[in-house]
């Protein structure tokens, strides 16, 4: 069994705030983390491994600094990790990295399955998975909360799908793409034997040449989508405060309510 | 060379746009701001700038497609049986907006089985046409099917727009949609205009966790998609129906060539419809314990509203994942949402801020949530919300 993780480094937005006086988002030093979803994407995967053997490999697109997402997959499990990094692949968006994270994912070879996130905490698009597996042209699993059974025999997968009513049970061949959702497992903690390890582990780096990637459908030029203008969101202000004994602030709050018609 | 560009006569050297930058991309080198080649492009930094000595890099591309050539705003109809999602409806009322600002009209896309009964219904909610594909393959959504449907309309008609729900269907369908016609996905947008010199789609959406807004264009290719969120956009009023041009395909898949096989759906068993709830009362950690969300459901009960937490309540295990409200929980738009012992932070305030009005009870006086509260009163929830409840209970009876 061969599966691959795609996992994205993003900034730790806990440390994010919000300063209104400055109008800036204030950060109190830099540190960069696996994006959370993408924890239980790797647990998943090495659950399977646990269970039929085989290798994980973790796959990131980014700067040279996402190597350290990498080891910290390693220190969870991971058998091996590549780097997908080149400046041509800054500014791209969602349909430029799901293309150029399924250009590399050809050059890994023969694959079972495929690990994304539910959706990036920085980005937050939720559409990286469904993009690469439509550009490999197997199915997309998304929204997984439980694999029920994987069936070598016929490389079939039944899995779990968490929708908003309810929970939809599908199967379908192999390779397939799964997103994963947090109900699917319980992601370990890196161990610090193997984060040891980790530390010195080689992790190969490939380029936009390397992974044969066509310069028209990467970075910038390869992004339909432009950001054009970012700001601080709207505030929504604060309306009145109502003072006084308990009785009479409930008293005029449904005064109020009742006054304006919205009960 | 980096994406993010500083005019050097601008800039001052503040230090302003090295706190923005979620990446620590920027230095301070002798007065200068200095980029440095970790930078993403991902604009954060751009509005700390006061003295607007910073700008994204635009490669001039090559229009990829005659954009001239596209023309109608779709909305992909998202729908169970004869039963239609409302945030298609919803979709339809901003599309209506958006296609008269262009001149042009406005379509349903729809895919499904017998869905003669969903085409008389879409009428009423104002599209001029309804581009429809009827197979009994389509019958339930799965994204292989589907995608070929939509592509193939999409391919012969040409929309300029195409609008989804950001729901687990419509970002399914969108995302691959979208890479299929490799073209532009903006998600889960808030705002959607259209830029009146270009007409472009100008489209906003919160990114990092709801700390910043971006807006995005989508300039060179065809059709412009975006998603929204239900209750993002107004539900328009129903109209007796006019009618309109049903335009109908028809494609040739079967059953054998399609991968995914759905066994079986298990509809949750909690009855929590927070998403179409016209009145929500939410308790967060304030609470204190599971037992005392009793407070929370009695006043609920009098007002037949829907019972929301914050996600501190929910991880607490006070309260299932269901009634959570925000950023990874539900989004909603009541007419009235009462915060009870919930302090307002960012993430929660994504997921209800669009409220019509916002009743805050809290104990601590500086508490977030009365940032944007319509009504707030700071004190002992524990004191006030058995008085709401009793208030209610006395002038709803009447
Ligand atoms: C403010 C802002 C708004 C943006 N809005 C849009 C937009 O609306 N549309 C758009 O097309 N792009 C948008 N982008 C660009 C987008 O963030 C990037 O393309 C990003 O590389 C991937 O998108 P995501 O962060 O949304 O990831 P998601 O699609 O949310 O990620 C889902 C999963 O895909 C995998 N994955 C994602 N990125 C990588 C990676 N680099 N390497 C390995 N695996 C990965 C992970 O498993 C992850 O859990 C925006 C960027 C910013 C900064
Ligand atoms: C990526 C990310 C996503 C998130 N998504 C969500 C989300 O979807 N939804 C969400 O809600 N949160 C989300 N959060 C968490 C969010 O940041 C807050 O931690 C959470 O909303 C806090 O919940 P709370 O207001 O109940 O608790 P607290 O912040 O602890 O607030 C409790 C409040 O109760 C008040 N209080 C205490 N006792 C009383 C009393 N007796 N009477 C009256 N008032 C009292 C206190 O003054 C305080 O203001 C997310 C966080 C991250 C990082
Ligand atoms: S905020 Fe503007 S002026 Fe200040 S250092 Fe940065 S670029 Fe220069
Ligand atoms: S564009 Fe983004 S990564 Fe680059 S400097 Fe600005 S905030 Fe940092």
């Amino acid at each position: 069994m061969h599966a691959v993780v795609c996992i994205k480094q993003v900034p730790e937005t806990t440390d994010v705030r919000f300063d209104p006086e400055t109008n800036t988002m204030v950060r109190e030093g830099v540190s960069s983390i696996i994006n959370p979803f993408d924890e239980y994407a790797i647990e998943e995967a090495l659950l399977t491994r646990e269970r039929f053997g085989g290798k994980v490999t973790v796959l990131t697109m980014g700067p040279p600094q996402a190597a350290e997402a990498l080891r910290t997959a390693l220190a969870m499990g991971a058998d091996q990790a590549v780097l997908v990094t080149d400046k041509a692949f800054a500014g791209s968006d969602t349909l430029a990295t799901s293309y150029t994270l399924s250009m590399a994912i050809r050059k890994l070879g023969p694959l079972d399955l495929i690990f994304c996130g539910r959706q990036a905490m920085d980005g937050d698009t939720g559409q990286v998975g469904p993009g690469v597996a439509h550009r490999l042209g197997i199915p997309q699993l998304t929204y997984v909360c439980k694999v029920k059974k994987i069936d070598w025999e016929s490389r079939r997968i039944e899995v779990e799908r968490l929708l908003e009513n309810g929970v939809q049970v599908v199967e379908s061949p192999l390779p397939a793409l799964l997103t994963v959702v947090k109900d699917i497992n319980q992601p370990r903690l890196p161990s610090l034997l193997r984060m040891k390890r980790a530390k010195q582990a080689e992790i190969p780096t490939w380029g936009a040449i390397d992974i044969g990637a066509s310069p028209s459908r990467i970075g910038l030029e390869g992004s339909p989508t432009q950001v054009i203008r970012t700001f601080s969101p709207p505030k929504r202000t604060g309306g009145q405060k109502l003072t006084g004994e308990p009785e009479e602030v409930v008293k005029e709050l449904v005064d109020k309510l009742f006054a304006s018609k919205v009960i | 060379m980096p994406l993010l560009e500083v005019i050097k006569e601008k800039c001052k050297g503040c230090g302003l746009c090295v706190k923005a930058c979620p990446f620590g991309a920027i230095e301070i080198v002798n007065k200068l701001a200095v980029v440095k080649e970790s930078c993403t492009g991902c604009g954060a930094c751009l509005d700390s700038c006061k003295f607007h000595a910073l700008y994204l890099r635009e490669v001039e591309k090559q229009p990829k497609v005659d954009v001239s050539e596209y023309q109608g705003v779709w909305v992909f109809i998202e729908h169970e049986g004869p039963q239609i999602a409302h945030v298609s409806l919803e979709l339809l009322g901003k599309g209506r907006e958006l296609a008269d600002k262009l001149s042009t009209y406005l379509s349903a896309m729809l895919l499904g089985d017998e869905i003669s009964p969903l085409v008389e219904q879409l009428f009423r909610f104002g599209p001029d046409r309804v581009h429809c594909i009827e197979d009994p393959i389509l019958k339930h959504y799965r994204t292989g099917p589907y995608v070929t449907a939509a592509s193939l309309l999409v391919r012969k008609y040409r929309p300029e727009l195409v609008l989804a729900g950001a729901t687990t269907t419509g970002r399914d369908f969108a995302s691959a949609l979208a890479t299929e016609l490799e073209t532009g996905l903006t998600a889960d947008c808030t705002e959607l205009d259209i830029d009146p010199e270009r007409g472009l789609l100008v489209q906003t959406r919160p990114a990092f966790g709801g700390n910043i807004m971006a807006t995005i264009l989508c300039p060179h290719r065809r059709p412009q998609m975006a998603t929204v969120r239900p209750k993002v956009m107004q539900m328009p009023k129903p109209v007796d129906t006019k009618g309109g041009e049903v335009i109908r395909e028809t494609f040739d898949l079967n059953e054998d060539q399609i991968l995914t096989k759905i066994i079986n759906f298990i509809p949750s068993t909690e009855t929590v419809n927070l998403a179409d709830a016209q009145i929500i009362v939410s308790g967060g950690r304030g609470l204190g314990a599971a037992d005392n969300f009793r407070l929370i459901e009695d006043l609920a009960d009098v007002l037949g509203a829907a019972v929301g937490a914050s996600r501190a309540a929910v991880d607490a295990g006070w309260i299932s994942y269901p009634h959570q409200v925000g950023q990874t929980g539900r989004t909603v738009r009541p007419r009235v949402y009462f915060a009870c012992g919930i302090s307002g932070a960012i993430q929660h305030q994504a997921g209800m801020k669009t409220s019509e009005v916002i009743v805050a009870i809290n104990k601590d006086p500086d508490a977030p949530i009365f940032d944007i509260a319509t009504y707030g009163i700071v004190g002992d929830l524990f004191e006030i919300v058995p008085l709401l409840t009793q208030q209610f209970k006395r002038r709803l009876r009447k």
